[in-house]
């Protein structure tokens, strides 16, 4: 038992960097996760993550494989993208997600573009899919760094966050200030990913995002309770993951994700709020009275 | 002058438009037409036709063939070739298709005709060290193209008659090569023999004191210095000519990725096996083989071409200059 869990960790030093990672991803994931859950943007977290590739693409041709160069491209896309689109929503009358949409679609053509004119399929394999297995020094401070900075921003603007998120009018009447505390929660959104795409890959990313977000849901309605819960769910995801990978051979970004979708299917089923299970109780009661 | 000739192409028995195109080339001296799998076939050619010809690579410089995609410029290239170059053995799992939908009718040169293929069990044979534990997991290291056709049937076994499709990894199978791509071209220009002739005579002489150049470097050191690791298993004919021991890591290659059981495996390996040094190939993730020297301590020995050459004006942008660059990098990681 000790074995199977301590071993791998303790004999290899990228085994031991791989778990720091998905432990810090899976920090901020909860929260992050959680808010967007909350504001219906469970999918925004997919448009942004692709909304990395051209910066992303451009940080390849500039550097090469190096982590920062790449990081700051991706950052700084994304943030186009989604200040972008939460520009042209408080404008216009579209929501969003619409034009969120809208601007991932065309990041992600424009990233795909560069990549093939670069030359390589490799290189957007590796983009795509990125290797926690791969995380050195440089990509845990990026990872610490980035960590930090969200955990702060999301502490700024946490009581704005909780009360627009139940309550869209709420973040209205805060005017200015609630459209602020909105773009800078897109600014944590974006940072997470920044994080996570390197080690897990543009699509597994959102996968540690969403899923243990979603699955928390069904533990409690209580949001800090609940950031908390997806927290560790991802953490557990990360850590459990790393496990599988290492003992039955499993890619490990796929690996972990497919873990946070188990734990997701189990709250599915015999969670505490809305499950499955809860319903199927209510439903008997309710024949009985 | 070509332009002409073309239509015949359809409807005449390439024999018979042998016999037409090869005055009309003779007359005009202008270069035919070559196409070429990859940038390693691509320079073998350009050194035999010479002014004669005029090359094109489907996959260019650092770019691994095993995952391109051909795009419709590429059937259009095709079309428009008198001359097409593959490796065969199954290398290019695309180009069956391409050839097919491109409606190319003209000579096509398959460079390993005539090669002793390596199978993927005695790709190793070199390996004196018979232990079950490592025979087992190093066989393993091949994903090409070819074998994500039936990846799963490939699980254990070894003995379904795949073959290793690397053959230009031995400088004397650089000689077939050579000696394949020479016949093509003269087939098509009967005209130019002589020309051609001493031009492949003169360049697989070149291979050939290569060859005896790299025997006479590497045989002074002794088995345990000769096991290196590479990122992607692509030097079974080098390791059998050569007698250097290549180590990969079970299920590595350039499309799939990795588990952390394989890393675990290969630095277990590495530790066991007192391997000398890594080396990380043209096209691979380079940051995973870090990960790995870091964690056993192994040198990074530089890059090893295997699959392609390096760009124009580089050290490896020839296939001469590609092998001597690979056994500079080998005997400067394995010295003491």
């Amino acid at each position: 038992m000790v074995d199977f869990f301590w071993a791998p960790f303790a004999e290899f030093a990228f085994m031991q960097r791989a778990l720091v990672a998905s432990l810090a991803l899976g920090l901020i994931s909860g929260p992050v996760g959680v808010l967007l859950v909350m504001r219906r943007m469970s999918l925004a977290g997919d448009a942004i993550s692709h909304a990395v590739l051209p910066g992303a693409a451009v940080g390849y041709m500039i550097a090469g494989m190096s982590l920062p160069v790449l990081g700051l491209g991706a950052f700084i896309t994304a943030l186009l993208v989604a200040l972008l689109a939460s520009g042209v929503s408080n404008v216009t009358s579209q929501r969003e997600d619409a034009s969120l949409a809208a601007f991932y679609l065309m990041a992600l053509a424009i990233g795909v573009t560069l990549v093939s004119m670069h030359g390589s399929n490799i290189d957007l394999m590796h983009l795509l899919f990125g290797s926690i297995l791969a995380v050195d020094e440089t990509a845990l401070l990026l990872i610490a760094g980035a960590t930090t900075v969200t955990l702060i921003l999301l502490a700024m603007i946490w009581r704005v966050l909780l009360g627009s998120s139940f309550d869209p009018l709420f973040l209205a009447q805060y005017g200015r200030s609630g459209r602020v505390a909105n773009q800078l929660f897109m600014l944590t959104v974006v940072l997470t990913f920044v994080a996570c795409f390197q080690t897990l890959g543009t699509l597994m990313a959102v996968g540690l995002l969403m899923l243990p977000a979603i699955a928390a849901k069904f533990w409690s309605r209580d949001i800090p309770i609940a950031c908390l819960l997806a927290s560790g769910f991802a953490m557990l995801s990360g850590t459990i993951g790393l496990l599988l990978s290492y003992h039955a051979s499993l890619p490990s970004g796929p690996a972990i994700v497919l873990t946070a979708g188990v734990i997701y299917l189990t709250s599915l089923f015999v969670g505490t709020h809305d499950s499955l299970l809860i319903h199927s109780i209510r439903s008997t009661r309710h024949r009985e009275s | 002058m070509f332009k002409r000739i073309r239509p015949l192409f359809s409807i005449t028995a390439l024999s018979t438009l042998l016999l037409v195109a090869a005055p009309s080339q003779a007359a005009t001296d202008k270069p035919i037409n070559v196409v070429a799998s990859f940038s390693i076939l691509a320079n073998m050619t350009e050194e035999i036709g010479g002014p004669l010809v005029s090359v094109t690579s489907l996959v260019g410089p650092d770019s691994d063939a095993h995952v391109f995609n051909p795009t419709p410029a590429d059937a259009r290239t095709l079309a428009s070739a008198d001359v097409v170059v593959i490796n065969g053995l199954g290398f290019e799992g695309w180009i069956d298709r391409l050839i097919k939908s491109s409606g190319f009718k003209g000579e096509l040169a398959v460079a390993s005709k005539g090669v002793q293929p390596l199978g993927f069990a005695d790709e190793h044979a070199g390996q004196e060290h018979g232990d079950d534990d490592h025979g087992h997991d190093h066989g393993h290291g091949h994903e090409h193209e070819h074998e994500k056709v039936h990846a799963d049937s490939h699980a254990d076994k070894h003995d379904h008659g795949d073959v290793d499709p690397h053959a230009w990894q031995d400088l004397r199978n650089g000689q077939i090569y050579a000696a394949n791509i020479r016949d093509a071209l003269i087939a098509v220009m009967p005209a130019h023999r002589d020309q051609i002739n001493a031009r492949a005579d003169q360049y697989i002489e070149a291979i050939q004191v290569l060859d005896q150049a790299t025997r006479d470097r590497l045989a002074p050191l002794s088995p345990p210095f000769k096991r290196i690791i590479t990122s992607h298993d692509s030097f079974g004919y080098f390791a059998k000519a050569y007698g250097v021991e290549f180590f990969a890591a079970q299920g590595w290659s350039t499309d799939r990725e990795v588990s952390a059981g394989d890393m675990a495996r290969l630095v277990r390996e590495i530790r066991d096996d007192n391997v000398r040094a890594i080396f990380v190939e043209n096209m691979s993730d380079p940051r995973l083989m870090q990960q790995i020297s870091e964690e056993t301590g192994v040198r990074i020995g530089g890059q090893l071409y295997s699959d392609a050459l390096s760009p124009p004006g580089t050290v490896a942008d020839t296939y001469l200059k590609m092998f001597e660059s690979n056994i500079n990098t080998i005997l400067q990681a394995i010295e003491p």
